[in-house]
């Protein structure tokens, strides 16, 4: 699905273009996401719906608290170094990964979806929720657009995506943002995941196809390139379902990989990424 | 104001200052002369706290810089114009001086009064930085350090590369910051430029201070200048 696609690429490609780490973790972070938003409507007594807002609540602030502690206890301590915080992640992504087989264990569980609306669409088909998903990711979206180009966060964010010795000499602190930024880049997961699983059910390996479909984006989209990704996640969030359904996924992988390729081939910053 | 005591410090296992000190005045602007890589340049870092001492004090009003963390050093007025200016590329000009207001929570006053030094940046508020050219790029590099309302105001070689009316005008500018009561630390090459704003000068040699000079006391061929700039 696009619009959740573009979700979770978005919070990989801020980290990467903040931070310059590339979280090879932020599938886990989705995964935990879905997970999260398992178990808070599994056991909150409370009407399914309301259940379903409050893991949307609560599980991308419960993963944006464990990202910022992997920062500072992790990543923090690597200094950022781009090639350490792979292998770094690369090592969360097993840690996450055991502890949801362990703690939740290896079934797939479903989340109710908080309504049930049968509508009659072009494109969506009988689900009104699907069409409720897609809505809600692009209200995320504009609000992480207006963070970015808006706020006093998001302008001390993209100074420090700059330079962050210089950001350093106008009193920015740079410890703090990237925390925050890691944190806000693992709850955009977790809230595209939320938003699917009521779709797709809860399972501790489910973060691998994000995260592919997510780094493909953003080497379509170009690395850094907020507007890159969303346009990149729509074009292979669409195409994807569409030649899926009237082909084959097999095929729409196949045309996935191309693209990727002839794009790292000709434009290896990105369609929308600039040159060094 | 500003008084730097036996400092040393380096990049890792490289030292390159070496017990250095010396003093910034209220209102006057202090010169740092030497040759290439005399540690004029780490010498400000090192007063910004990117490159740590590993000796000495620095001290600013009775506020121990030396020991803060490099982010909380502006909020002291300390603000740094970095050799090559280091703009913020992609951001624009507003955005740059934005980013100046942070540190001390300057209102749109000082962005005002800031802006009245330099009515050029006034016209191109919305463009973004990288695309200036080199004089403004520069004007807008101490504007955007004049937003943290500095009481200590260093700058490393801020007229490098820049034509002689835009040079006057840098110049003017820190003239003019003098009689606000900043201490201004400058980082220059030329004698004529140093001898121009500075009131006293400070020689540097290899990561030493080789000698302090009052500027009224130098002429353009006094044995300081050929001995530590190389004139
Ligand atoms: N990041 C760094 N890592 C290691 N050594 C450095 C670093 N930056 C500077 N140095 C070394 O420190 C010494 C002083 O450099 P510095 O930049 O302070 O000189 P400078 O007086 O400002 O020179 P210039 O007039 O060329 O600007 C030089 O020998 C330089 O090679
Ligand atoms: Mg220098």
């Amino acid at each position: 699905m696009a619009a959740v696609l573009a979700l979770t690429a978005v919070g990989l490609n801020l980290v990467f273009g903040v931070m310059r780490v590339v979280n090879v973790a932020h599938g886990e972070f989705f995964m935990l996401g879905a997970i999260g938003a398992w178990f808070v409507t599994h056991y909150l007594p409370v009407p399914a719906a309301m259940a379903w807002i409050a893991a949307l609540v609560i599980a991308p602030l419960a993963v944006g608290a464990i990202a910022a502690l992997a920062d500072v206890t992790v990543l923090k301590r690597l200094k950022y170094d781009p090639e350490a915080t792979i292998v770094a992640t690369i090592g969360l992504l097993y840690i996450f990964q055991q502890a949801a087989l362990s703690f939740y264990g290896p079934d797939a569980r479903p989340v109710a979806p908080p309504f049930h609306l049968r509508l009659q669409l072009p494109w969506f088909g009988y689900s009104g929720y699907k069409l409720f998903v897609v809505v809600a990711a692009a209200v995320i979206l504009l609000g992480v657009w207006l963070l970015m180009t808006r706020t006093r966060a998001g302008l001390v964010m993209r100074a420090t995506q700059v330079d962050r010795d210089t950001a350093r000499n106008f009193g920015i602190d740079v410890d703090r943002v990237y925390a925050g930024t890691f944190a806000l880049g693992a709850a955009l997961a977790a809230a595209a995941a939320v938003l699917i699983v009521p779709i797709q059910q809860a399972h501790y390996l489910m973060g691998h196809d994000p995260l592919l479909l997510s780094f493909i984006v953003v080497i379509i989209g170009g690395l850094g390139s907020l507007r890159g990704t969303l346009v990149a996640a729509l074009v292979i969030g669409l195409s994807d379902g569409v030649i899926s359904m009237f082909f084959s996924p097999t095929l729409a992988k196949i045309i996935a990989t191309l693209a990727v390729a002839l794009v790292l081939v000709f434009r290896p910053q990105g369609l929308f990424g600039a040159k060094e | 104001m500003l008084r730097v005591e036996g400092v040393t410090a380096g990049y890792g296992p490289i030292t390159v200052l070496r017990d250095v000190g010396f003093e910034a005045r209220a209102g006057e602007v202090t010169a740092i002369m030497g040759r290439n890589g005399a540690g004029k340049s780490t010498l400000l870092k090192c007063v910004m706290g990117l490159v740590p001492a590993t000796a000495g004090t620095i001290v600013l009003d009775g506020i121990e810089v030396h020991r803060l963390p490099a982010h909380r050093v502006p909020h002291h007025g300390v603000a740094y114009v970095p050799q090559g200016r280091r703009l913020f590329g992609p951001l624009t000009v507003a955005e740059n001086l934005s980013v100046g207001l942070y540190a001390r929570d300057g209102g749109p006053e000082v962005r005002a009064a800031v802006l009245e030094l330099f009515p050029r940046l006034r016209e191109r508020l919305g463009q973004v930085s990288s695309t200036l050219s080199g004089g403004e790029q520069q004007m807008l590099a101490i504007a955007r350090a004049l937003c943290l309302e500095p009481k200590v105001l260093m700058l490393d070689e801020p007229t490098e590369g820049l034509q002689p009316s835009m040079i006057r005008l840098i110049q003017d500018t820190v003239l003019r910051l003098k009689d606000t009561g900043v201490a201004t630390i400058l980082v220059e090459q030329r004698v004529d430029a140093a001898l121009r704003v500075a009131d006293a000068i400070a020689f540097m040699a290899n990561g030493r201070i080789a000698e302090t000079a009052r500027a009224a006391d130098l002429t353009p061929e006094a044995r300081q200048f050929a001995d530590h700039v190389g004139v």
